[in-house]
């Protein structure tokens, strides 16, 4: 189907849908090396109209990539709840956005209309929203998810402590650790990416992570961040809390990543038959990022932000326990500076969250993109007022083993105190048990005797 | 400055089992001045890697002591921007430069490429080094080529290696930045080099800088990958480096 507007007596025409999506993307450098965005600023905003113009029903029949080739659109089409989405299924997208906003359409209505949302519909409206919108929106969102804490509530703030080593050291690893618990960090998971994707390291290294969170009682879980095959490998030998993968918008993404549903859903039922959580049963953890279809070469001409919030439907599927984009991972040839890293950021966040996922976000960039730690200050401050369930703690920001910047455990220190928000109910209790904070959240002087700082060398 | 307006973090046994910024103390939970400061000079380092020029004079000089053939050569991104948003123009050569080659009649087995990639710096300073100690050797056995390139992205070497006829490519070129290593090197093989290969046909030889892999074991690896190449006559992920080999010389780390 063609699309067109016509703007000052020039008519703009859209061959497909997919183009049109792709034409009306804020501008970001992947969609240009995809060769997908628009040629002016003018057929950028003639694109958002047309679009706002578009039925969210004509959504559900005219599929970005095809059904037939492609197991993510088959998701897509057959999980979509016709009942769910009766309530707006006159609206276009352009109405979509200004029902959205609306002070009656509140959490409860969200919830309703979820199911009934598809990937594509959530990442249409998303690019004739400013930046404003979709940090309102999402904040209507309340996202919950529960292992051995409760992640997502309002008011409060969890935290990915992430203490990677380039060469995988177990006392590296643990220090890091401490150091980051001492911060009040590692309410969602003390989650490591493993410099190497060995069976036997990932799973020394999920034992120790495991002896240190038995030893100290903190409520908490934890994740080696290896491929999920490694993990099914290990899971019978090795204390694996939460499943792990990498996952994309399309078949061929994740067949890139050596994945396709079959072997998510194996994961996912491998874990939960171990019921290793406490106030709840959510076993996975994916990451995800604009640029990943791109970069496999796997995107059927369908812009980067869309491919992204497909990704949201197969994580949709397994009922999660955390989701967070790496937004500024990737580097400059997909997002090419600090606007357009935020900017990506936030649309991640709004649609994942529209979509009903308990969304976290790698606030990071790397040393060849256009971006410094004043962007990162932003995209936080800017995720945290939208409610992002959680941020990484890296010491110091620094990713010794990446090579890139995240956010600190210093920044997670920062956020809950400028947005009045607090660790996760149960991590909280054992902070202020542990004397790490007070009833404030502030940082208590702790001395060398600290249980914290005598876990070394036992 | 005062020490006393900081919480210190008493975790001086933590600090010495890790490189991470540990331990940092902090002011009302913020990082204290030191420590934000040094982080910045950090992270201002590897941008100006990132926009380091290709020291052309110096290594053009250097390169044609070796009186191998030497091509100066440009990729199609014209700038460093363009080159950061446009990697697949750094991975083909402009006309004027294509031009060059098309000139070129000697036959070549090798062909050796060095570019600037993420950190010009990383090339200026240590690949003449490099090719001091392996030229000498490989030019016993082999018609060598060399070629250096501006805003040259790994691939590029295919295009040059296939364009001359060699059999086999290295080309050297600046990593990525990290924080504590601006100035890194990496090394990247191919067999039989064609415009269009992608890096499961290349093997890797990365993370060569001061506090990294040293160039003599960076060399080692470098022989073995080009043996084994020539040997088994092809390359990439199907040759696995032999790490008893490359390290029952020397005990230091390798591959990082």
């Amino acid at each position: 189907m063609e699309f067109r507007y016509t703007v000052n007596n020039f008519t703009y025409n859209f061959k497909d849908l997919k183009t049109l999506m792709a034409k009306a993307s804020p501008y970001r450098t992947g969609d240009a090396l995809a060769g997908i965005s628009a040629e002016t600023n003018e057929e950028r905003v003639a694109a958002q109209f047309a679009l706002g113009e578009v039925p969210l029903s004509l959504f559900l029949t005219e599929h970005l990539i095809p059904y037939e080739s492609d197991e993510v659109t088959r998701l897509i089409v057959d999980s979509h709840y016709q009942n769910s989405f009766s309530s707006i299924n006159h609206l276009t997208v352009g109405d979509f956005r200004n029902w959205l906003l609306l002070d009656t359409t509140n959490q409860v209505v969200l919830d309703q209309v979820k199911m009934g949302l598809t990937p594509e519909m959530v990442a249409a409206v998303s690019k004739i929203m400013r930046n404003q919108d979709l940090i309102a929106v999402a904040q209507k969102c309340e996202v919950i998810s529960r292992f051995r804490t409760t992640v997502g509530q309002k008011g409060r703030l969890s935290i990915r402590l992430q203490p990677n080593h380039p060469t995988d050291s177990q006392s590296g690893i643990l220090a890091s650790t401490i150091d980051g618990l001492m911060y009040g960090c590692g309410d969602a998971v003390i989650g490591i990416n493993p410099a190497t994707d060995s069976p036997e390291v990932v799973s020394n290294l999920l034992k120790m992570l495991d002896e240190v969170r038995e030893k100290l009682e903190i409520p908490t879980q934890s994740c080696v961040l290896s491929h999920i095959t490694t993990t099914l490998n290990n899971i019978k030998d090795a204390p694996v809390d939460l499943v792990f993968q990498s996952i994309g918008g399309t078949e061929k993404t994740n067949s890139s990543f050596g994945i396709n549903l079959n072997i998510l859903n194996e994961g996912y039922e491998a874990a939960m038959e171990l019921k290793r959580g406490t106030v709840g049963q959510q076993v996975m953890y994916f990451e995800t990022g604009q640029g990943s279809s791109l970069s496999a070469n796997a995107h059927h001409g369908v812009d980067q932000q869309t491919c992204e919030a497909r990704a949201y439907a197969v994580a949709r599927k397994f009922n999660p326990f955390l989701v967070n984009s790496v937004v500024g991972f990737i580097g400059p040839e997909y997002l090419f500076d600090g606007k357009q890293i935020i900017r990506a950021a936030l649309e991640d966040h709004f649609c994942a969250k529209l979509l009903g996922l308990p969304m976290g976000m790698d606030v990071c960039y790397t040393n060849h993109a256009e971006a410094d730690q004043d962007d990162m200050d932003n995209l936080m401050t800017l995720l945290g007022v939208a409610d992002c369930n959680f941020f990484m703690g890296v010491p110091g920001a620094d990713d010794i083993m990446l090579n890139y910047q995240s956010t600190s455990f210093h920044d997670a220190m920062y956020m809950r105190k400028v947005l009045k928000k607090r660790p996760a109910p149960e991590f909280e209790a054992w902070l202020l048990a542990q004397g790490i904070i007070n009833e404030k959240g502030e940082r208590n002087a702790l001395n060398s005797k600290h249980l914290l700082l005598n876990m070394h060398g036992k | 400055m005062e020490n006393k307006l900081i919480q210190t973090d008493p975790s001086e046994l933590l600090k010495t089992q890790t490189n991470a910024r540990i331990g940092l103390g902090n002011v009302g939970g913020a990082l204290p001045t030191q420590q934000t400061l040094s982080l910045k000079l950090d992270h201002a380092r590897a941008k100006d890697a990132v926009f380091s020029p290709l020291n052309i004079e110096l290594l053009a000089d250097a390169l044609s002591e070796f009186q191998l053939p030497f091509f100066l050569l440009k990729s199609k991104a014209e700038n460093k921007i363009e080159y950061l948003k446009r990697p697949d123009l750094g991975r083909r050569l402009e006309k004027h430069s294509l031009e060059i080659l098309e000139k070129n009649n000697e036959k070549t087995d090798i062909v050796l490429v060095i570019t600037d990639g993420l950190s010009a710096d990383a090339v200026n300073t240590q690949v003449i080094n490099v090719l001091k100690q392996l030229i000498p050797e490989w030019s016993k056995k082999h018609k060598i080529a060399l070629a250096l390139v501006e805003n040259g992205r790994v691939a590029i070497a295919d295009e040059i290696g296939e364009r001359l006829g060699g059999k086999f490519t290295a080309i050297f070129i600046g990593e990525r930045p990290g924080l504590s290593s601006p100035h890194s090197m990496g090394i990247y093989t191919t067999f039989q080099p064609k415009v269009g290969l992608t890096d499961e046909s290349r093997n890797c030889i990365s993370n060569i800088h001061p506090d990294g892999l040293s160039i003599p074991q960076a060399i080692r690896i470098l022989n073995y990958y080009k043996e084994e190449s020539y040997i088994n006559q092809y390359s990439g992920f199907k040759l696995k480096l032999d790490l008893n080999l490359i390290e029952e010389q020397k005990n230091t780390p390798t591959i990082g």
